[in-house]
């Protein structure tokens, strides 16, 4: 056991880290412990094998995608912070939050779970969901137990229930509409324990 | 003095030849009578029931308790991070469906895979669904391990009361079977050596075989369900399973007659060997013969073709005492050519006692911190028979048989090696989910697809 302190000075800018993503010591230490258990080579970040090393993430249909959203363009390594901050995307949304109007928009809410999941469709990164884009993402959630005309049939009339604007393409806010009624807060949250 | 005592003394020794016979006899009927005959009393489910309900309410009300009066510090030991939800993927989309028409893609469908990919970043071990605090009791109070710490006073009394009872009770009850059972073997396999070879010893040495396997299950309070049993490996046929733990040879031996495979040991061990070899043909081969792969091919080949032999029993990961070289991956009985019986053998996470940290413990270590658990609960899998397919070779098929115990099992058991080929592997998994996914959206709106690609004609 042991008290907690001394293990939280060990990680830098711990403060800083849990005043922007909301996480509280005990679940830092934990996030600590995981970062430095799949960081198995010890070099103080994580780069795209060690999370392919994760074999319920290799299996996943969209796993690529997901590493991908860890690593920002350009940068081949994840360090701690960073890992934590994407991570905390995944909080569970606080009620009891008092709304300050000058504070940021915490990491974990609604509409930033959105942007999190709009981001694994939009892989170039231009705003917009195109067909193209989505074919691609039912593609990799459908392999080969579909045909070719039936993703485009799906991937046509998802666009045109969802295309507002009569662009082709599914913007942020379109997106967004499109799900108004999702419980997002369920669907894109883990339970940490304490 | 001494006259007054007299009486007494007689008196304690008699309670206790009561209480011995009485022992005995019970440990006789309840456990060693059914053992040799294969029905159980329901006594092991029972027990297990208990034991959960006890320890689910405990757990509840002491953590409960303690959380009103102080705040929890962190706990080093604890084994999750987050809480996942149990729910499959159908059961999932289904949810996430606004309105609960027909199930078609919706775009809130890449959530479910989105979560279940940050949940295995955050946290690739199965945890049962509990709030954090009822993990620490739930886990003081059902292992047997060794790292101790107080979290109150009723759970430490508690904590007391079963080591006492499983040290105390358990322990000796459970050695006590576990050298009749062995003591039995050696006896009976080696009377059965004597009759002369036909169909009399075999069914003899399969049902001496049988009944001390059950004794030994019994021995470690091993709660087991069987699974798909039609699919149980036939003579002439060569079984693999997972391999988690040593007992897997008892689990799954005391459901069926297999011929084991192994290295020759000194001592113990040895005695058991050359025993049980006289019933009927096991293969054991001596430490020179280990390392020449065409030797071990060959007595593998000629065991199995003979359909009179029973069906051998391998772990592909082999029994490796040195448990960080983590796959040692047979290949050679894949390339035998002959039908492979899959099993997977999985260990309820609930009664955690099942692995073995073999850095830490030796063999007989190991066996004692097993008998001094609480239970060890399992379930095993007969899976279809499998065989090589055209243009396979061994490595591709035995990772095929790999998959499908993998997935059976659980994902938990799926294990890498740096030398095979990885992608393949992981294609067969990415399909599974794939299927899994398409058959909640197409296979059940086939018409409706069809219907809007003949429109955008």
């Amino acid at each position: 056991m042991g008290s907690t302190s001394s293990t939280l000075l060990k990680i830098p800018n711990v403060e800083v880290l849990m005043q922007e993503t909301g996480f509280s010591p005990a679940h830092m230490i934990r996030l600590h412990d995981r970062f430095k258990a799949l960081d198995k080579e010890g070099r103080g970040h994580l780069c795209p094998q060690d999370f392919g090393a994760i074999k319920e993430l290799a299996m996943n249909p969209i796993g690529d995608r997901i590493i991908g959203a860890f690593f920002c363009p350009g940068k081949e390594t994840v360090d701690f912070h960073t890992f934590v901050k994407i991570l905390a995307h995944f909080r569970p949304v606080d009620k009891n939050r008092p709304k300050e109007p000058n504070s940021p928009e915490p990491i974990n809410s609604r509409s930033n779970k959105l942007r999190f999941a709009f981001q694994l469709y939009d892989q170039d990164k231009d705003g917009k969901i195109s067909r193209d884009e989505l074919l691609k993402v039912l593609q990799a959630m459908l392999g080969m137990q579909v045909t070719e005309e039936q993703l485009e049939s799906i991937a046509d009339r998802t666009i045109q229930e969802a295309d507002l604007d009569r662009d082709d393409a599914i913007s942020f806010e379109e997106f967004r509409k499109s799900l108004e009624k999702v419980n997002i807060d369920h669907k894109m949250s883990i339970r940490f324990l304490r | 003095m001494e006259s007054y005592l007299f009486p007494f003394d007689s008196l304690i020794c008699m309670l206790l030849g009561i209480s011995f016979t009485v022992w005995f006899t019970l440990l006789l009927v309840f456990i060693i009578v059914p053992a040799i005959f294969g029905v159980s009393f329901g006594i092991r489910r029972l027990y297990m029931k208990s034991l959960i309900k006890l320890f689910e309410w405990a757990t509840l009300r002491m953590e409960r308790g303690a959380k009103e009066k102080n705040q929890h510090l962190y706990k080093p030991y604890s084994n999750g991070i987050i809480a996942k939800e149990p729910l499959s993927l159908e059961q999932e989309i289904q949810d996430m469906r606004r309105g609960g028409a027909e199930p078609e893609f919706d775009m809130s469908d890449i959530f479910y895979f989105c979560r279940r990919g940050v949940e295995s970043i955050v946290d690739d071990e199965v945890t049962k669904r509990f709030t954090a605090e009822e993990l620490e009791s739930w886990n003081l109070l059902t292992r047997s391990n060794y790292n101790f710490h107080h979290i109150s006073t009723q759970l430490t009394a508690l904590w007391g009361v079963g080591v006492l009872i499983r040290y105390g009770f358990l322990l000796p009850l459970r050695v006590t079977l576990a050298f009749t059972g062995v003591g039995l073997l050696v006896v009976l396999t080696s009377i059965v050596g004597l009759f002369p070879n036909g169909r009399m010893k075999s069914y003899l040495s399969d049902k001496v075989h049988l009944m001390c396997y059950r004794i030994c299950v019994r021995a470690l309070t091993a709660i087991i369900t069987y699974h798909d049993r039609e699919n149980k490996p036939k003579n002439g046929g060569i079984c693999v399973a997972n391999h988690t733990s040593p007992i897997d040879v008892i689990i799954l031996a005391s459901d069926g007659c297999y011929a084991m495979v192994g290295q020759v040991h000194g001592g113990l061990i040895g005695v058991i060997q050359r025993a049980m070899v006289k019933a009927c043909p096991h293969i054991w081969f001596e430490r020179s013969e280990v390392k020449d792969r065409h030797l071990v091919a060959k007595r593998l080949s000629d065991h199995v073709a003979d359909k009179s032999k029973l069906p051998i029993l391998i772990f592909p990961e082999g029994t490796c005492i040195n448990n960080t070289s983590v796959m040692m991956f047979k290949k050679g009985s894949f390339e035998i050519g002959c039908t492979v019986y899959p099993v997977a053998i999985k260990y309820d996470p609930r009664f955690g006692d099942a692995f073995w940290n073999s850095s830490k413990f030796g063999m007989v270590n190991y066996l004692l911190h097993m008998m001094s658990s609480w239970a060890i609960v399992c379930s095993v899998w007969y899976l279809p028979p499998m065989s090589r397919m055209e243009g396979e070779d061994a490595v591709q098929f035995a990772n095929r048989v790999k998959a499908a115990i993998a997935r059976k099992g659980g994902l938990a058991d799926l294990l890498w090696d740096g030398g095979l080929k990885r992608g393949k592997v992981k294609e067969v998994f990415k399909e599974e989910q794939q299927k899994l996914y398409s058959k909640v959206l197409v296979g059940r709106s086939r018409h409706v697809i069809s219907v809007h690609s003949k429109c955008h004609q």
